[in-house]
């Protein structure tokens, strides 16, 4: 028998927010977290609130904290966070919760957009494709594979205390998946778009980003590529 | 209840309604997307191997009419030749226009796009041998093209209503489509959504079965709201089993694999597909593929202590081919099926996977019905395009890699043609007060209810249905007692109990709203199943084995007011070619 311990808050009824203990039968399944939160949503408490799509890891809907660390609960089987028989399920941290597990992501949202997130070439297009030849096209493997789930800039303190200047690990991955295109040409107005105190320099290289990234991604690589980028334009 | 008024509405936010909100979008019309979804946990993103079209990369003399041939041939000759015609002609500039968007496709040396080889595709009209000619992303050309169509929207600054969930279609006194009523998830908000042009592009409805590729989103909505609004469905018995989902779990492992060079074992370790395909193996299409792996399992030579799977081998294509073309599908195996595939073969079993047939629509995406003397007519105001759709590019199998060709062309399509047609103008009478009543019913009916059945037994009690009488094979009698159960199934699901009333983000209630559409669906596919008595493409009777081209070379369409099933004619005359004439179909 799991433990479940579950963040709820619906805004109509609570006050405030509480944790609600459930025990579920997995029959010594090693089940997936979401598995878990259907079971529960099914024959426990049909009011149970979350985000769920693809359930296997590319969509980006079922970001949560378990037991104190940011994943997808799709792909986070029970053997890799449940200590003892116990789980504790929470939304992010750090946004506004809507209800339950569902948290507000627009100023997540907000810090995407900023950066432009799009190619960017003036220069009329080839009746066929641009060229990029196969090392140009490799500079943007660990880059465009993000899937917006927000566990790295939840996991992030200097994003809690600023989201909204300080851009965020995700927000600069895909700051620097465009810098690192060599399709686009905006580099100049892009990094001149981030030079100021919070968008960039208030990464503090911290890590929690790289710990919790689901797809192995390392926006604080990222965000250091950006920072040398910004420094060698400033001298 | 409130109104928000646009020039185009479209419903969905993966890859065919991105792709035609863009487009509309780029014309300065007024343009909102619902998705109940935010738009990059769509569907699309699953996609993994690619997107086929002669872009001429890989082979420099390779023609859109070759594809086309394929395409027609994957069918079983009930795609519409103007159609197929149409997606694989307009294809390249389609696909050097994402390109241009941004999209990173994996490059050849030359710098050009990379394209790997494809079950079903041929050269030279299948004279010249496997062709290469799906272009990818790694194994994530899905992820890639859908995050692509987000960033240039946001671009182009499309309205976005994420997170909304479309009910149902509002028609006026006149029977067009002028909108569509829809929920807002996070408020609980109800509102008529005025439009001069509707698009449905809600994607598939894989969660009818019990064992799909398909994310939890894929309830079929769209074909729930327009079988509601009297739309007829076209093809509905032909869906396509993916030949490996990962055993246990059905996640989709791409085609793509089998296109690097991995194949297909049972339990003897033999490359069993090439006894079933002798010239194409692995790379038949879906269907013959999917059908001779439950073939083995059933004759005893599946895998696993049941033997009721069978192996994906991949480790002879070594560690570095597999984590650079292959690194999505080296993650899901070791997280799904506990195996490492650098190591190990991967246990797969044929998995639901993609609606053939959905709404019938022209090459410009409006959707169709038949008038009284059976002739098709326009239904003014209504669009579809992408896997809802039945264009029909399909026909009675998809090969893999249309998919993302049809939705990026017709999404493409519909944009197009909505544009110039509000440019010309489009005078739609409004809907009054009792027609936007009657679209609300619906919700209404359900918020109101006391009492009633659960959703999640109701939703598994229909998987199952579909799971046993609707498979692979299919024989009459079977079907039949399918049929009864669904019948006995309908007022339950009519009836399901919200076990939430909250008004904030209460997914209960859409939860009972997305079961209803599902049911809607799937009580197409059945009853249309049965009606054809005979084998072509996913559709395969054991009680009629043959092809029947006497009588069943054409569309079936299913009217949800009667239950009942007609033909409609196939497309034989594409425009520049000459027409593809039916012949006996093997790989």
């Amino acid at each position: 028998m799991l433990q479940v311990s579950l963040y709820r808050y619906n805004p109509e009824t609570d006050d405030a927010p509480f944790m609600q203990d459930f025990s579920v039968e997995t029959d010594g399944k090693d089940l997936m977290v979401l598995d878990v939160l259907e079971l529960i949503k099914a024959e426990h408490d049909g009011s149970v609130t979350y985000r769920r799509s693809c359930r296997e890891g590319v969509c980006g809907s079922d970001g949560l904290n378990m037991n104190g660390k940011n994943g997808l609960a799709c792909i986070t089987p029970l053997s890799e966070t449940v200590k003892g028989d116990k789980l504790v399920i929470r939304p992010l941290p750090g946004l506004p919760v809507i209800r339950d597990l569902v948290v507000d992501m627009s100023l997540f949202y907000a810090q995407y957009e900023k950066v432009q997130p799009y190619l960017q070439n003036p220069t009329p297009a080839p009746a066929i494709e641009r060229l990029q030849t196969p090392e140009e096209r490799a500079q943007l493997d660990g880059l465009y594979e993000c899937i917006l789930c927000a566990c790295c800039s939840t996991s992030c303190p200097s994003f809690w205390w600023n989201p909204d200047r300080f851009v965020g690990p995700a927000g600069l991955l895909q700051a620097y998946r465009f810098l690192a295109d060599s399709r686009d040409t905006a580099t100049e107005d892009r990094l001149s778009k981030l030079d100021d105190p919070f968008s960039v320099f208030r990464c503090h290289g911290i890590q929690n980003c790289v710990n919790v990234c689901p797809k192995g991604l390392n926006p604080t690589k990222a965000i250091g590529h950006i920072r040398t980028m910004l420094l060698n334009r400033a001298t | 209840m409130r109104t928000i008024s646009f020039d185009g509405v479209i419903v969905g936010g993966g890859g065919a309604g991105m792709r035609a909100a863009l487009q509309l979008a780029q014309s300065g019309y007024k343009t909102a997307v619902i998705s109940k979804v935010f738009p990059t946990r769509s569907h699309t993103v699953s996609a993994q191997g690619g997107i086929t079209c002669a872009i001429a990369s890989a082979d420099p003399q390779d023609d859109w009419r070759w594809h086309m041939y394929d395409t027609v041939k994957g069918s079983d000759y009930i795609g519409d030749q103007d159609a197929i015609e149409y997606m694989c002609s307009v294809g390249p500039e389609a696909i050097f226009e994402l390109e241009h968007m941004g999209l990173p496709f994996s490059r050849t040396e030359e710098g050009r796009i990379y394209q790997r080889p494809f079950g079903g595709q041929s050269k030279n009209y299948g004279e010249g041998g496997q062709a290469a000619r799906t272009c990818a992303a790694a194994d994530r050309t899905g992820h890639a093209l859908l995050h692509t169509l987000y960033q240039n929207n946001i671009k182009n600054e499309t309205v976005f209503f994420n997170e909304w969930f479309a009910v149902d279609l509002v028609k006026n006194q006149d029977g067009a489509v002028v909108g569509v009523i829809a929920i807002c998830i996070e408020t609980g908000e109800t509102v008529y959504v005025k439009s001069k042009a509707t698009v449905f592009a809600t994607g598939g409805a894989g969660r009818i079965y019990a064992s799909t590729t398909n994310a939890h989103i894929n309830t079929g909505d769209g074909m729930g709201m327009a079988l509601r609004a009297g739309v007829p469905a076209q093809d509905m018995e032909m869906w396509q089993f993916h030949p490996t989902g990962i055993y246990g779990a059905g996640t989709l492992v791409t085609e793509g694999c089998r296109g690097e060079g991995g194949y297909l074992i049972n339990k003897d370790g033999e490359r069993f597909m090439e006894r079933y395909a002798p010239n194409a193996k692995d790379l038949a299409g879906r269907d013959v593929v999917a059908r001779s792996m439950v073939l083995e399992i059933l004759e005893g030579r599946g895998c696993g202590p049941n033997g009721d799977h069978v192996k994906l081998k991949l480790d002879h294509l070594g560690e570095e081919v597999l984590e650079s073309r292959l690194p999505g599908i080296c993650e899901l195996s070791r997280t799904f099926a506990h195996v490492d595939p650098v190591k190990e073969p991967i246990p797969v079993v044929p998995t639901c996977h993609y609606m053939m047939g959905g709404i019938p629509t022209n090459v410009h995406g409006q959707a169709l019905t038949v008038d009284a003397d059976g002739n098709d007519a326009v239904i003014p105001g209504l669009y579809a395009c992408g896997e809802v759709a039945c264009v029909s590019v399909h026909g009675a199998n998809r090969l893999g890699g249309n998919s993302l060709l049809d939705l990026v062309v017709f999404g493409r399509a519909s944009g197009l043609f909505i544009e110039k047609s509000l440019r010309e103008g489009i005078e739609l009478r409004d809907a009054s007060q009792t027609d936007i009543e009657a679209a609300g019913e619906r919700l209404n009916a359900l918020n109101e209810r006391e009492s009633g059945e659960q959703v999640a037994p109701l939703r598994r009690e229909l998987q199952e249905i579909m799971q046993n009488h609707f498979g692979v094979f299919r024989t009459g009698e079977f079907m039949r007692e399918g049929i009864a159960k669904l019948a006995d199934l309908r007022g339950r699901v009519e009836n399901v109990a919200l076990a939430d009333r909250s008004s904030a983000f209460n997914t209960s209630r859409i939860e009972c709203l997305e079961l209803q559409n599902l049911f809607e669906t799937a009580e197409a596919t059945a009853i249309v199943a049965e009606a054809r008595d005979e084998s072509r493409g996913a559709h395969a009777r054991e009680d009629f084995t043959e092809r029947d081209d006497e009588n069943w070379l054409c569309h079936s369409l299913y009217h949800s007011e009667n239950k009942k099933v007609s033909k409609r004619g196939v497309n034989f005359t594409p425009n520049t070619v000459e027409t593809f004439q039916p012949k006996a179909r093997s790989y």
